[in-house]
């Protein structure tokens, strides 16, 4: 595939749409559900995942070839999703369906505010409270988590999606991994 | 070993293989005697399947469909390149029709002047080429961007090309049969681009079938 895509980008870049196409067709399906994951929610994982693609198209002169392309892609997204996840920061959607969960909004979690986690776990499914336990990652705990165990990106890609340091990506995902594990030790 | 911190910390570069020999050693060993080390190992362990085993989700059927309706427009020249790589046998077809009519119009325009097959006898008059009265053209006649009179006789074919066969109105008397002229051969005339070029292609054919034959006729 890597041989396929780097003659796509080519042709992309020599200002061929129709080739483009055919990398959104390999990739959307992982960008949309990495845009999911970081957001939360399909409108604005569709919204970001689309954004995604048409930044990439744009500033396609910008990749160098020799670097991964669904490197440079995914640090696109994971760039826009958090930049989206800030820009919300400060007013909640009540009316926001809660991720896996059937019309379920906001609304409905104010009152079960203090149900036990085990409780919580018996109500629902469990892969949706596995998800749900993911998005309640703080971001940055969040994207190397994704990126990691559902991507499955080694430490030094997502060093580069990232653009920190290695060690950084380490400790991040350590938090990750302990956070996590205090939420789903009792599943 | 201290269990709350260092054991730990092993545990995760464990995970992220980034483990020597030495420290998987102790950690190994330290484990088989810590039960809570065991149980937050596990824990761990367990987390990460939970985490790889949630399920894939997939982009709604639109999603690429929006995407390519959203990009900035392409500019026509590439447009046009992928069609004719899209095309080769059209493209082919197209670039030798294009070669084709250029040559020919080319050539019908590059002779504007006046052209006269080779022959004796033959009288010329500005753009008007005339066979005088009591004389006999040997051979084929070709009048290229002019005119043409015939008064006196044309023993082979004539092509009139770009020009008129002037009918000689003003010797009425002498009957049509003189005034005609004498063309014991075809008399063609071309003057029309198509024609031009139908005549160029028969000529063409022609020649192909009969090269032999040319050779002989065309000193």
């Amino acid at each position: 595939m890597d041989l396929i895509t780097r003659e796509k980008i080519k042709q992309v870049k020599r200002g061929d749409q129709s080739a483009f196409e055919d990398i959104v067709s390999f990739y959307q399906n992982k960008i949309y559900q990495h845009c999911y994951r970081m957001l939360g929610n399909r409108h604005e994982a569709e919204d970001i995942g689309q954004e995604t693609f048409i930044r990439a198209y744009v500033n396609i002169h910008s990749f160098d070839d020799k670097r991964k392309f669904s490197t440079w892609l995914y640090r696109i997204a994971t760039n826009l999703t958090i930049d989206r996840i800030r820009k919300r920061k400060p007013d909640y959607y009540l009316d926001a369906e809660i991720r896996g969960t059937d019309g379920l909004d906001m609304y409905s979690q104010l009152a079960t505010d203090h149900r036990l986690p085990e409780e919580e776990v018996q109500g629902m499914e469990l892969q949706d409270y596995i998800n749900q336990q993911i998005s309640g990652l703080p971001p940055k705990y969040r994207s190397v988590i994704i990126l990691r165990y559902l991507e499955e990106f080694s430490l030094q890609e997502i060093s580069d999606i990232l653009d920190i340091p290695l060690g950084t990506v380490k400790t991040r995902i350590h938090r990750g991994r302990e956070a996590l594990r205090k939420k789903l030790r009792h599943v | 070993m201290n269990c709350s911190h260092e054991a730990v910390e092993l545990m995760h570069k464990y995970l992220d293989h980034d483990l020597t020999k030495e420290e998987e050693g102790r950690l190994r060993v330290h484990l088989e005697d810590c039960e809570a080390c065991q149980k937050h190992f596990h824990e761990l362990e367990r987390t990460i399947k939970l985490v790889q085993n949630t399920e894939q989700i997939t982009a709604p059927a639109d999603f690429k469909k929006s995407v390519m309706q959203k990009l900035p427009a392409e500019k026509k020249n590439v447009k046009y390149l992928r069609w004719f790589k899209a095309h080769p046998v059209l493209t082919s077809a197209v670039i030798f029709v294009i070669f084709m009519f250029s040559g020919m119009f080319s050539s019908w325009n590059q002779s504007g002047e006046l052209v006269v097959s080779k022959q004796e006898n033959l009288e010329i008059q500005g753009d008007t080429v005339i066979v005088p009265e009591g004389v006999t053209v040997e051979g084929d006649l070709l009048v290229k961007n002019g005119d043409l009179r015939i008064d006196g006789t044309v023993d082979g074919d004539v092509r009139l090309v770009n020009g008129d066969l002037i009918k000689d109105d003003t010797i009425e008397g002498s009957g049509l049969m003189a005034s005609a002229g004498e063309v014991n051969g075809d008399l063609q005339q071309v003057d029309q681009v198509f024609e031009w070029l139908w005549f160029h292609m028969k000529d063409l054919i022609k020649s192909i079938f009969s090269l032999g034959h040319i050779q002989l006729t065309g000193t």
